[in-house]
């Protein structure tokens, strides 16, 4: 008796966390439908109006594009940097392999501000300008911690002798790779570049170093707009981006089982 | 098996290049930077003294920035472990056939935007938020509860932010325990919760250690939440990073801050792997 009293606390301690997590988050979608000037209960009717003034912003829609074009060209270019340096962790064995691997991990744990401070001082001492290619290689930085962890866990789990017999039976590495571990890999090199386009999308604090009026993304155009003050606009902005990443993860959710289906894991 | 000793280093040059020259290398000329001098006029000249370290300890504003962050971090390590650890041992124990969609409900905030996480509560703890709007309408009050441009918001913010690292973290931790062996305890005798304090809390140590570490460390380097929820009184290292070089353009002496910063990290990540090792902290993202 006493147990399950005991458990049921835990079970309602962790409901509660539930709710602290997602009430603000809720509030937002929720305010967004607000027909009112401020951002704020009560609730007065329920209308899309700040929706369509959002979709009439010209520099809100500029920013989409700007963060949309950055995050698929992140998304690809860190792909292409981490799977290789995951094969070289996963497959071989070499000298200072386990310091090399804390080195490529180490920007999980270094501050975004000092990440933005140290890019922009040594940009400027090379005397170039701010450009989309800064925004790029920086964020290409901050995920490829992230895309190398998700490879590397996947990489494990593939079976050397896949690659092995093939080997035997006259491929050479490259037909090896692509035929045998690029194909197996796939789901999480998908995995990785969503994780690395949802990072490079929703990053602001190194962003914030890094962009200039002109390729302003939408986390650097909310924070812009938000030294006013909060407006029903902000939340709308918000809900359509907690539907954007949501909706994204659900699409990557059935196209990895679609990936995935009649190969076991 | 190819044994060529090059064939690695072949894989690793792209990352390693990239590695090295977006991040060694700057961060070498931030330590570098923090040695000069700034000209009354706004230029940067090079040399090599310990002004701007100087400047930092003579007054008592910097150090007490260093000391809030630090403050603020361990509050924020403590209360995300408080919240964090029951519904990580929930997830463990649990027999729910929506455990992994609950799973997937705690990652969800990863995906969800930092910003929009972080402003969210100014809905929340406002003047006209949620929790003013209930009060005042149920006659509690009648003037509305100033809640926000405080620590306690900064707190809220942050933890918002870091419990799914810390759950997740411990949750790890917790499923690498043979369940079998808190039942032998049961079978011998122990009560539900001795089997819990003998057993499976000492061996989900290593996942709350992690946890804590990862905590700290993300906190002592935020800049969003302070900045959107504090006050002027709640600014913390990066803040100032930030003020210094994009407010001021005050390049030397923002470097020296963000020294002061990373060596503030670089000694706790050291004494951590050095006691309890750091790949732990990788198990989570996986």
């Amino acid at each position: 008796m006493k147990l399950i009293s005991g458990w049921s606390l835990i079970r309602l301690y962790t409901i509660l966390v539930y709710v602290f997590m997602f009430a603000p988050i809720a509030a937002v979608i929720i305010l967004s439908f607000n027909p009112q000037q401020f951002g704020s209960f009560p609730m007065e009717g329920f209308s899309l109006k700040w929706y369509v003034k959002l979709a009439q912003n010209h520099t809100i829609l500029a920013a989409f594009k700007n963060s949309l074009i950055l995050g698929a060209c992140t998304a690809v270019l860190v792909t292409l940097v981490g799977i290789p340096a995951a094969m070289a962790f996963v497959r071989y064995d070499f000298y200072g392999k386990n310091t090399l691997n804390t080195l490529l991990l180490a920007p999980i744990m270094i501050p975004e501000v000092v990440l933005g401070v140290a890019l922009l001082l040594f940009i400027r001492w090379l005397q170039q300008p701010k450009s989309f290619l800064l925004l790029l290689i920086g964020h290409v930085v901050i995920t490829l911690p992230y895309v190398l962890l998700v490879v590397q866990a996947r990489l494990v789990t593939i079976k050397r002798e896949y690659e092995e017999a093939a080997l035997v039976l006259g491929a050479n590495p490259l037909q090896t790779f692509r035929e045998i571990t690029l194909p197996l890999l796939m789901p999480a090199i998908f995995a990785g570049m969503l994780f690395a386009f949802t990072i490079s999308f929703d990053d602001v604090t190194a962003t914030l170093f890094w962009a200039t009026a002109r390729n302003q993304t939408v986390p650097v155009k909310i924070f812009g707009m938000l030294r006013n003050s909060i407006s029903p606009e902000i939340n709308a902005l918000g809900a359509v981006m907690i539907f954007l990443t949501i909706s994204i993860l659900l699409m990557a959710g059935f196209l990895s089982r679609r990936f995935t289906r009649g190969r076991n894991n | 098996m190819q044994n060529k000793w090059w064939k690695p280093w072949l894989l690793l040059s792209p990352s390693l290049t990239a590695v090295f020259l977006l991040l060694v290398i700057p961060v070498c000329f931030v330590v570098v930077y923090s040695f000069w001098l700034r000209a009354p006029t706004g230029a940067d000249i090079p040399a090599f003294q310990f002004g701007n370290y100087a400047k930092f300890f003579v007054d008592l504003f910097y150090p007490t920035v260093l000391i809030r962050t630090i403050r603020v971090a361990l509050e924020t390590v403590a209360l995300c472990l408080v919240l964090g650890y029951i519904p990580a041992y929930f997830f463990y124990r649990t027999r729910s056939r929506v455990r992994p969609f609950l799973l997937l409900l705690i990652m969800l905030p990863f995906w969800i935007s930092f910003i929009i996480r972080t402003l969210s509560w100014i809905n929340i703890l406002g003047d006209t938020g949620l929790i003013n709007h209930f009060l005042i309408k149920s006659g509690l009050i009648a003037e509305p509860l100033s809640m926000l441009y405080n620590e306690g918001a900064v707190l809220l913010g942050l933890i918002q932010y870091l419990l799914p690292f810390m759950i997740l973290n411990v949750y790890v931790s917790l499923e690498a325990i043979d369940k079998s062996l808190a039942e032998a305890a049961r079978s011998l005798g122990c009560t539900e919760w001795q089997a819990f304090k003998e057993i499976t809390l000492p061996l989900s140590l290593p996942g709350v250690s992690a946890g804590c570490l990862l905590v700290f460390v993300l906190t002592s380097g935020s800049y969003l939440p302070p900045m959107i929820l504090g006050g002027p009184g709640n600014d913390m290292i990066a803040n100032l990073v930030f003020k210094r070089i994009i407010g001021t353009l005050d390049w030397p002496f923002g470097s020296a801050i963000s020294v002061i910063l990373l060596s503030l990290l670089i000694i706790i990540i050291y004494t951590y792997n050095r006691y309890l090792g750091i790949n732990q902290l990788f198990k989570s993202f996986q």
